[in-house]
């Protein structure tokens, strides 16, 4: 394969797609490289995809893609073993065109995704994996393939390869990620007949629900688990920073079962038979953690960037976003047929000026915290729980009593000031 | 209702090359300097498991996410991705 394209995207994920769908559109030569059998073969989502990113990518993509059900209710439980306290938020609106957001499968989506790109000209070559970028005088200017006489040649070569990022690794833009930085997340498709859901889940046929569950979910350790509804299965999963994991010794699918079993969980989800089990890395890192994002000839997108707002659990509208940054930068870099880091570092500003910087800063220092300071996933969920538990139970005790009781409860292990401190600390970080 | 790990992962569809993309770069390490082979009990599909005097593993089973790179102290695992349509096959999510 000598031949030479003008860029070549590693990885038919929202980002690599969306960048090589804009650079064909634009009349660019694109190769697009996948290792999977098929794009989506190896990637895995809880399943909210966010209409604003995509739409942008591809106007009203909602009359063709193949989406599961548009949110319709946003719903977070606080667990504790017996328990929970929870709120939610439901508008009928979203429900409507333009909608807020859709539960998808990514195994279907990133096919016809992919299948798009393709229709504008893009080159897609599956059960292909790209060993290394191939590197003279210090410029990218290829990749080295697992095929025989696999050297591909590019002007630019776009890195979304996902959370492992081992081509930016091995080009020196970052180190092994180190386990707080990564969450490690299990989850499982369970097959559910459409009217179960609607009944289960209080929603019609074109309705969804999507569940944040937090507290005895992950025993405390920090991450979430996750409830949501597909057209006639549910998406049941649970997550935490690799760190806590190991630190906790907990096994993955023996936590995921811990969920199912749970009884606050269990009757949304009995009757319903697995169909697919599957695990895999978010980039949890956050602003801190995102590496060098360009050199010369090349950019990093999406996950392997660690471009995931955790907090939000945003990150396929943020991969999407990079990736048409990426394909907008080289369509700029080719007016004057300059590719060098200099020029590509308009990539880099365009991220950090977008939402997906001001968001990621905004929460920067979250994950740390939350992680030092165990007590909020540890003590005060549960905590929450007794206060409610105390208040709405009639027992004959004075209200009056039954307030201090729980002010008490609060204050006693670390006293009023050890509560004010973490209120603020937390407030500090998501503020 | 796929309770077990091997009940989880009998309904992944794998298509699995010959040879093995991980590897132990020392079973020594494991052996002598890694009393928790914290490994065994945070891969999620129990590719690893500890024999007495050395590691095996189930490259077979393994969803390619990564954990164990990064999650071994001692950086003992070579870990790379299966040849180009190998590996895991999801099907849905
Ligand atoms: C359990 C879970 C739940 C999540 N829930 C949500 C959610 O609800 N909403 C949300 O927005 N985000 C969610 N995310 C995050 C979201 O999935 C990612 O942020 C998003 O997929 C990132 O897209 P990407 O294109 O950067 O990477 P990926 O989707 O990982 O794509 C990378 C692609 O590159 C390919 N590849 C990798 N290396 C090579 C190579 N060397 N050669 C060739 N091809 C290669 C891979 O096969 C893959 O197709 C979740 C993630 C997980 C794991």
């Amino acid at each position: 394969m000598p031949e030479k394209f003008d860029v070549i995207v590693v990885g038919a994920g929202p980002a690599g797609t969306s960048c090589a769908y804009t650079c064909a559109k634009n009349g660019l030569k694109v190769l697009l490289i996948e290792r999977g059998e098929f794009p989506g073969a190896k990637n895995v989502m809880g399943g909210i995809l966010y209409r604003k990113q995509m739409e942008e990518i591809i106007p009203e993509f909602w009359k063709e893609a193949p989406l599961e059900r548009p949110v319709v209710e946003q719903r977070f439980w606080f667990l504790d073993k017996e328990s929970m306290v929870t709120t939610s938020y439901k508008a009928l609106e979203w429900g409507k065109e333009p909608f807020n957001n859709f539960t998808v499968l990514r195994a279907k989506f990133d096919k016809w995704f992919a299948s798009k790109a393709v229709e504008q000209g893009a080159v897609l070559i599956n059960e292909t994996v790209v060993l290394e970028c191939i590197v003279e005088d210090g410029k990218v200017v290829g990749v080295r393939t697992d095929r025989p006489d696999g050297d591909v040649y590019a002007d630019v070569v776009v890195l979304a390869d996902g959370v492992n990022s081992l081509l930016a690794k091995s080009l020196g833009f970052h180190k092994e990620w180190k386990p707080e930085e990564v969450a490690l997340t299990v989850m499982e498709v369970m097959k559910l007949p459409k009217k179960v859901i609607n009944e289960r889940f209080n929603v019609n046929d074109d309705q969804g629900v999507s569940v944040e569950i937090f507290g005895d979910s992950t025993k405390g350790a920090l991450g979430t688990a996750f409830l949501y509804t597909n057209k006639d299965s549910l998406n049941i999963g649970v997550g935490t920073t690799l760190s806590g994991m190991i630190k906790k010794k907990m096994k993955p699918y023996e936590l995921l079962e811990y969920v199912k079993e749970h009884p606050m969980i269990k009757p949304y989800i009995d009757g319903a038979e697995t169909e697919e089990y599957l695990a895999h890395l978010i980039p949890e890192g956050g602003y801190n953690s995102v590496p060098k994002l360009v050199g010369d000839g090349v950019i990093v997108t999406g996950d392997a960037a660690q471009l995931v707002n955790a907090i939000h659990r945003e990150g396929s509208n943020m991969a999407m976003t990079s990736g048409r940054l990426a394909a907008e930068t080289i369509m700029r870099a080719k007016e004057s047929e300059d590719y060098s880091e200099r020029t590509l570092d308009y990539y880099r500003t365009a991220i950090y000026d977008s939402f997906i910087g001001k968001d990621l800063k905004k929460y920067k220092d979250a994950t740390h915290v939350f992680e030092e300071n165990p007590q909020y996933f540890e003590q005060y969920i549960p905590l929450m729980n007794r206060a409610m538990g105390t208040f709405f139970t009639v027992d004959g005790t004075p209200k009056r009593e039954k307030q201090s009781k729980i002010i008490k409860s609060f204050t006693g292990k670390n006293g009023r000031l050890g509560v004010a401190k973490d209120l603020y600390r937390a407030w500090r970080v998501v503020k | 209702m796929a309770k077990t790990v091997e009940e989880k992962q009998y309904l992944v569809r794998f298509r699995c090359d010959t040879k093995s993309h991980l590897e132990i770069k020392d079973h020594n390490v494991c052996m002598t300097q890694c009393p928790d082979k914290d490994c065994t009990i945070f891969c999620p599909a129990e590719v690893y498991k500890w024999e007495g005097d050395r590691m095996f593993v189930g490259y077979e089973g393994c969803h390619e996410c990564g954990s164990c790179r990064i999650g071994c102290g001692f950086d003992n695992i070579k870990w790379e991705y299966p040849k180009g349509g190998h590996g895991i096959v999801f099907r849905l999510a």
